[in-house]
């Protein structure tokens, strides 16, 4: 089994998605020759050729437009945007237009694309190179999203989000991009959307962490188990319709809950969870629900370690919230 | 040295700002442009403009009665919305504006559809979800409506962009108006098309106004199809009023796509006689002289003139054309308004495909809650 980066993983089920289904076609920015800023599109062009990964002119709203209109007329377009900050001039196609096609048309038109964009901080990007947007998606009937925190699960949420129905946000950290190495088969296999995996069973606090911060959980979490602090630490995947059950079920357990995003903590992700939590399982709530987040401010550059919510501000956290 | 994008050998784009036209305001057809078409096929296009006429009228009345919730016409566009339509081949796709339901009508979409759209009811192809005249109407090639401006041009060019990928003979044609070309998807859906050679026509229905602002306020080009040039697209203005020069224009525009000839912008120069919708009043902004003006340039007239002249039509014509539609309207209005509303259901579902749980357990506490008093 080939070790991959996520970059790699993410390559691979393109590779793979478009040669066993000519509708898929990338569609984006610097994708083509170039294989894209990140080179996650590389070498796709030279195998399937200019009309299957078609480099266009500099526009999110083109890009965007057009790929829905693909969509329409049958094909699978999965459009590149080349940094998650970049995404805003899209956002009446993807809030307006993608998320409502098949509900506005009463079903009659259906828009299956996969919206690729890199997000997160920790490559010295500055607030133009670092963003989270999840919450302005999930607060957006109709679309789903989804961000994988390793080379495995990319390679099967991306099979899985080519192949559904509705409009899919892929989120990529790029701070994994090319971070860690991990063994990815060869064969087509599927993670399901809206699946969340339960990466380390434990007792004392549910930790609940999704793309690069995922990492970091799991950092925090081995420097709490000296302290006598057991961490259940959950991979959302899927940010879109949420998993709530896997939650609910581990809060249930912990009684604790901690939740760690990069985006900012006002009406972020984390937000939702702590109220579905005390809407459904309130009683068994030991602790107030924690997040740790980033601040409600822009995104820094010499201080971004600082600003993202890494191992150093999540144990604490644990540790606060299992001894309450 | 300055390199140009293109060899200079390439030739220039070509444009028209010479207005085309066939019929003069008695509907005397100019013999150099008479597309001669088939006195069967104009008089159906005559028929449909006029049955959207009477729709757009019998709307506002039942508007005004507090009805239906609010209606957007074409009054005086109706060569601009038909004959343009008709001049497309049955496959060809339309990704219309919010104006051109009279083109969906003349495929074929049927009367009794539309009036369950207008009463959102539980036949209503959209089930309720969109404002009146929001429909989708996929069985005739014509595809869903959203307000915001200038979506649907970007998304016609992807649309066409497949069909050319798949090298399927579809041309896409983009309805919108002169406010949509201040728009982001306007610049980008024209350049797309440009540098992609996609079989899509863009009918710009220059009809004078964005709800208040003239059409001289929103651009600073001589013409709208001056825009063209920028963009590398062969453009063309016509007279949007005159129903033989929409069709030949049009169809000329669908030959070259078919061709794999590429885009083509047509601004169709027309006028909105009425109110930007319902909920306007132009009276406002507008001297209504400027609409009596126009008025002698009106499309119904100048085409039943020229069928009167080719003997193709008569006033007792008129009278049985006015009345079967009237009686049409008014059991298809009757039978919309006896509909229920649209089930509970229908606010969760088609959200995605399969419900997911978070919609599922909203959709019971809708259910098992207290009802609205109204709808």
């Amino acid at each position: 089994m080939p070790e991959m980066t996520m970059v790699g993983a993410i390559n691979a089920a393109l590779r793979h998605e478009m040669g066993v289904d000519e509708r898929v076609v990338l569609i984006g920015e610097d994708i083509g020759k170039l294989g894209g800023v990140f080179r996650v599109t590389a070498g796709l062009q030279q195998q399937f050729g200019q009309d299957r990964v078609i480099d266009t002119p500099l526009s999110e709203t083109g890009i965007v437009g057009a790929a829905i209109g693909m969509a329409l007329n049958g094909l699978r377009p999965v459009p590149e945007i080349q940094f998650g900050d970049y995404i805003y001039p899209a956002i009446d196609q993807l809030v307006n237009e993608a998320a409502k096609y098949r509900y506005r048309s009463g079903g009659e038109l259906t828009c299956p694309l996969v919206v690729r964009l890199p997000v997160g901080g920790g490559i010295r990007g500055g607030h133009y190179h670092s963003q989270s947007p999840e919450s302005l998606f999930v607060h957006t009937a109709g679309l789903k999203v989804v961000c994988p925190s390793n080379p495995y699960d990319a390679k099967g949420l991306m099979l899985s989000a080519i192949r559904d129905n509705d409009p899919v946000l892929f989120f990529e950290p790029k701070r994994v991009y090319r971070a860690l190495k991990m063994d990815v088969p060869e064969e087509e296999y599927l993670v399901p959307l809206s699946s969340a995996r339960v990466v380390r069973p434990g007792e004392h606090v549910t930790l609940v962490a999704w793309g690069a911060m995922l990492l970091e959980a799991l950092a925090a979490t081995e420097e709490v188990r000296a302290q006598g602090v057991d961490c259940e630490v959950i991979d959302l995947r899927t940010l879109w319709p949420l998993d709530t059950d896997t939650i609910v079920e581990s809060v249930k357990k912990t009684g604790r809950l901690v939740i760690v995003h990069e985006a900012a903590k006002a009406c972020g992700l984390g937000a939702e969870m702590v109220a579905q939590i005390c809407e459904k399982a309130f009683l068994h709530l030991e602790a107030p629900p924690r997040r740790v987040t980033g601040w409600d401010t822009p995104f820094p550059y010499t201080l971004e370690n600082e600003y993202l919510p890494l191992a150093h501000r999540i144990m604490p956290a644990l540790i606060e919230t299992a001894r309450y | 040295m300055v390199v140009a994008v293109k060899p200079e050998s390439s030739p220039p784009t070509s444009i028209s700002r010479k207005l085309y036209s066939v019929l003069d305001a008695d509907g005397r057809a100019d013999p150099e442009t008479d597309p001669k078409l088939d006195v069967a096929l104009v008089r159906r296009i005559y028929e449909a403009m006029v049955r959207t006429r009477l729709i757009d009228a019998r709307m506002l009345k039942l508007q005004r009665q507090g009805r239906v919730g609010f209606h957007v016409g074409c009054e005086g566009e109706e060569a601009a919305v038909i004959a343009s339509a008709a001049a497309l081949r049955d496959h060809d796709w339309i990704f219309p504006c919010y104006r051109e339901v009279g083109a969906a009508l003349y495929r074929g979409f049927s009367l009794q559809t539309y009036l369950d759209n207008m009463y959102g009811n539980a036949n209503d192809v959209v089930k309720g979800r969109q404002m009146p005249d929001h429909v989708s109407a996929r069985g005739v090639c014509f595809g869903s409506i959203s307000s915001p401006i200038g979506t649907q041009i970007t998304q016609a060019v992807g649309f066409a962009w497949a069909s050319k990928l798949k090298r399927e003979s579809v041309a896409t044609a983009v309805y919108f108006g002169d406010g949509a070309t201040s728009s982001n998807d306007f610049h980008a859906g024209m350049n797309f098309a440009g540098v992609y050679q996609v079989p899509t026509l863009f009918l710009l229905r220059n009809n004078g106004w964005a709800i208040s602002v003239p059409a001289d306020q929103q651009t600073h080009s001589r013409t709208y199809a001056d825009k063209g040039i920028a963009y590398g697209i062969p453009a063309l203005r016509c007279d949007g009023n005159d129903a033989l020069a929409v069709f030949a224009v049009t169809r000329s525009a669908v030959e070259r796509a078919a061709r794999g000839e590429g885009p083509t912008l047509i601004e169709l120069v027309t006028y909105r006689v009425g109110a930007h919708s319902t909920s306007d009043d132009p009276n406002v902004y507008r001297d209504s002289a400027l609409v009596e003006e126009q008025l002698r340039r009106d499309p119904l007239r100048r085409l039943r003139a020229y069928l009167e002249r080719q003997r193709a039509f008569q006033a007792a014509d008129q009278v049985a054309l006015e009345e079967r539609i009237q009686s049409e309207l008014t059991s298809c209005i009757e039978r919309a308004e006896a509909t229920a509303p649209p089930n509970i259901e229908s606010i969760f579902e088609d959200v995605f495909e399969e419900m997911p749980a978070h919609l599922q357990e909203q959709l019971a506490e809708c259910l098992n809650g207290p009802r609205a008093k109204r709808h």
